[in-house]
């Protein structure tokens, strides 16, 4: 395979992942702006950070408010990791590696971007919004039910899959480390609603709420948060997960070329950290420390990837 | 789709039949069905300039044009010769340049044209072959009556508007194909794939690996590019993923470098080697021209190519087909005056609103007087640009081209159509039986190109 083809591939479902994400998060963002008596629009502020484009908004937005912030998360084509411009960039590599898809993949992300296009093409009304929230995690469901339906499981399949997973895994540690202090006991006060409502937006930003309650009976728990998001390998948006994945992945393409890449070594030992830690050590640690730790070695081996497999030179 | 005394020509019987008994509103919401699909499956191209929504639709239309296998067998060999003659002459032209010594065409429409690259001159490609794949022009202006417009033996587009018009076909009128015995043009990649294998160098061996070199994804033919080598599974390349490498071309994989040897390239020559011919451009491969010379890659179509289908040269084809072949033509050129000769520029200039003026190396419609459809102002600003520059230009009277049905809004239409069949030239010669039917979907107009509002049909060609 080329390896500008493999670069495109990467990229191309890094970007339809992290369309989902942002979905997701103005899903939390709006939730929280509900449910919260006093809510302010401060909130929205956490949901920026996350999604890495707090700096962004604020060189294109004077104040902090509801309908900006879902505006520059969505539609705003000059932040460009809003959905509009993820689904632009996705759509744009798959046509680049088309002849690396399947038609129904292909048709798949081409129908997500003739759709968001349009429903995105002008301002959202609030009462749009859950909606609009919809089709965009539906619209990218597609895509990833069309790719694990129709694609051979070789190299193409798994350069994807690495980069559906990198994103992922870079997405959860992030919503973690811009909350971490909600989960840290010397600050949380057990039981307060206010504490509840972020445990849960926490949660509701990875599409948790509800299966955290079948795995962790009983109420919110930091500590069982933390462990779900960053240990729990069911969990399919935990770090556990992702890595459990990408490491697989990696073999694969170990065992196809006969090669085995510096990226690799990298990657099992992120794997390695990851079953091996308790979520009590880590948080005695440092939970901020542990996640800016894993954020970085995260991005190093995206470029060992890059390198390795020659997506540039 | 009838003939004089209003009956349906004997190809169209079995469609007239189906057609009179369909609801019309139904064929109505079959077209719109056709362009939702076109639109899903990404079937676009882009038109240059338009920064917004630069992805355009050529429109289909849903009635197809039916040619009998009799009618078909005469056209083939016609283009078979002139195919055949093209390449010929292109040796030629590249070798002793026997043409010109006979005094058959010019020196000076060889030397003094852009197209003729020096750089090639003694290069003798592998097999021989210069143009392996020919999209020739063609109108019909009635029973067995065919002209040839325009001989495209560059890189010649449209081949995937041809297989998607049949895929859409099929999908949406199944019982038409049980109805109609229709010869096969789902084919084409595959024979594409084996015709340009069998022309690797000769030092390839075991399987020829092939590629498609493409300008990239803002180039107006870019689907077509993607679809063929997804259908042929070949690479899609661009200049940035080749390299020269130990006297090879090769292209950079997750693997590492892997050779190429055969490169369907659809750059045009200026942009194949900035270090032969145009410096500043990146979408070709530097050295690749070296690669070319020493034998070690097949490039298709060949450099220099462009020569044999200059406007200019097409009016010598005649003379041409019967040079290299020593037979008259099968297929009749369209009668074309040279503005650059001084009989023909009065001739031209006294008869301007009945003629069709084209410029010498102009492509895509652009650039064009149609005389008949022009406006007294348009023809004074012509006549200027022709005494200005006379050798720019070429004339042409305007056929009473035939016409086929369309869908319009009332029922069906007849409009003015072309016909461009794909020819393959490996170790044989290979047409396909069908081709690119543009049609001028303005009443009474003459142009058919995508870029002047022209649409695509299905060409079927029967067995019989």
């Amino acid at each position: 395979m080329l390896g500008r083809t493999a670069d495109g591939l990467y990229w191309m479902f890094r970007y339809i992942e992290r369309a989902e994400n942002i979905a997701r998060l103005v899903d939390a963002g709006l939730r929280v702006a509900m449910t919260l008596s006093g809510a302010s629009d401060e909130d929205w502020d956490g949901v920026l950070q996350s999604a890495g484009v707090r700096a962004a908004y604020n060189s294109r937005h004077g104040r902090l408010t509801t309908a900006d912030a879902v505006d520059f998360l969505l539609r705003d084509t000059s932040n460009p990791s809003s959905v509009l411009s993820c689904i632009e960039q996705g759509r744009s590599n798959a046509r680049m590696v088309r002849t690396a898809l399947t038609r129904d993949t292909w048709e798949a992300m081409n129908e997500c971007w003739i759709d968001l296009k349009a429903r995105l093409a002008k301002p959202l009304k609030a009462k749009e919004l859950p909606d609009v929230i919809h089709t965009i995690k539906q619209r990218t469901g597609l895509i990833r039910g069309a790719f694990h339906g129709s694609m051979l499981r070789n190299e193409i399949y798994h350069f994807a899959s690495i980069g559906t997973y990198t994103e992922r895994a870079d997405n959860t540690s992030r919503i973690l480390d811009v909350k971490y202090y909600v989960l840290l006991p010397s600050v949380s006060h057990v039981g307060t609603s206010v504490d509840n409502v972020q445990w849960e937006s926490i949660l509701r930003s990875v599409s948790a709420h509800r299966s955290y309650g079948w795995v962790y009976d009983g109420g919110y728990r930091a500590a069982n948060i933390a462990d779900f998001l960053i240990l729990n390998a069911q969990m399919p948006r935990s770090l556990a997960h992702c890595y459990e994945k990408i490491v697989g992945d990696l073999a694969h393409l170990e065992a196809d070329y006969g090669t085995r890449l510096k990226a690799h070594d990298t990657a099992d030992e992120i794997y390695a950290t990851l079953k091996s830690r308790n979520v009590r050590d880590i948080i005695d640690q440092g939970l901020h420390e542990f996640l800016e730790d894993f954020i970085r070695k995260n991005n190093q081996l995206g470029l060992e990837i890059s390198e390795g497999y020659r997506f540039y030179i | 789709m009838m003939d004089a005394d209003g009956r349906p020509r004997q190809p169209y019987s079995n469609y007239h039949e189906w057609y009179s008994q369909q609801d019309p509103s139904l064929l109505a919401a079959k077209s719109k069905e056709a362009e939702h699909i076109f639109r899903k499956t990404g079937i676009t191209f882009n038109v240059y300039g338009h920064a917004e929504s630069a992805e355009k639709l050529i429109p289909f239309d849903i009635v197809p044009r039916i040619i009998s296998g009799q009618e078909w067998r005469r056209l083939a060999q016609g283009i078979e010769q002139r195919v055949l003659a093209l390449n010929s002459f292109l040796y030629d032209i590249y070798h002793k340049q026997e043409i010109i010594r006979a005094g058959r065409i010019p020196r000076q429409l060889i030397s003094n044209n852009e197209a003729f690259l020096p750089e090639m001159i003694g290069v003798r490609p592998p097999g021989g072959v210069y143009t392996h794949i020919v999209g020739t022009d063609i109108v019909r202006t009635g029973e067995n009556e065919f002209y040839v417009l325009e001989d495209n033996a560059r890189t010649p587009s449209g081949v995937s508007y041809m297989l998607e018009n049949r895929e859409t076909m099929l999908q949406m009128f199944p019982e038409l194909f049980h109805q109609n015995k229709v010869q096969r043009v789902e084919d084409y990649p595959y024979l594409l794939r084996q015709s340009l294998q069998s022309l690797a160098p000769p030092g390839c061996d075991g399987t020829p690996r092939v590629a498609i070199l493409t300008p990239g994804m803002y180039n107006s033919a870019y689907y077509e590019h993607s679809f063929l080598a997804d259908m042929m599974g070949v690479e899609l390349v661009e200049g940035s993923d080749l390299r020269v490498i130990d006297g090879k071309v090769k292209m950079r994989t997750t693997r590492g470098y892997q050779a190429i040897d055969v490169l369907y390239r659809r750059v045009d020559d200026e942009f194949l080697d900035p270090l032969t011919f145009n410096p500043e451009s990146c979408l070709g491969v530097p050295g690749i021209m070296d690669v070319y010379r020493a034998g070690n890659i097949t490039i298709a179509n060949a450099p220099g190519t462009g020569i044999s289908d200059d406007k200019a040269i097409y009016s010598y084809m005649p003379e041409i087909v019967e040079f290299y072949t020593g037979r008259k033509p099968l297929l009749e050129n369209v009668p074309t005056w040279r503005c650059s000769e001084a009989e023909s520029l009065a001739y031209v200039l006294d008869h301007l609103a009945e003629l069709v003026v084209k410029e010498v190396h102009g492509s895509g419609g652009y650039g064009m007087l149609v005389g008949p459809a022009a406006s007294k102002q348009e023809l004074e600003d012509f006549r200027a640009k022709l005494k200005a520059r006379p050798g720019n230009y070429i004339a042409q009277p305007t056929l009473s081209l035939s016409t086929v049905p369309v869908l319009v809004e009332n029922g069906i239409a007849p409009r003015h159509v072309d016909l461009r069949p794909y020819v393959l030239v490996g170790d044989k010669v290979k047409i396909i039986p069908g081709g690119l039917t543009r049609v001028a979907l303005k009443e009474g107009s003459l142009v058919v190109n995508s870029s002047q509002g022209g649409g695509t049909k299905d060409t079927w060609v029967l067995e019989d």
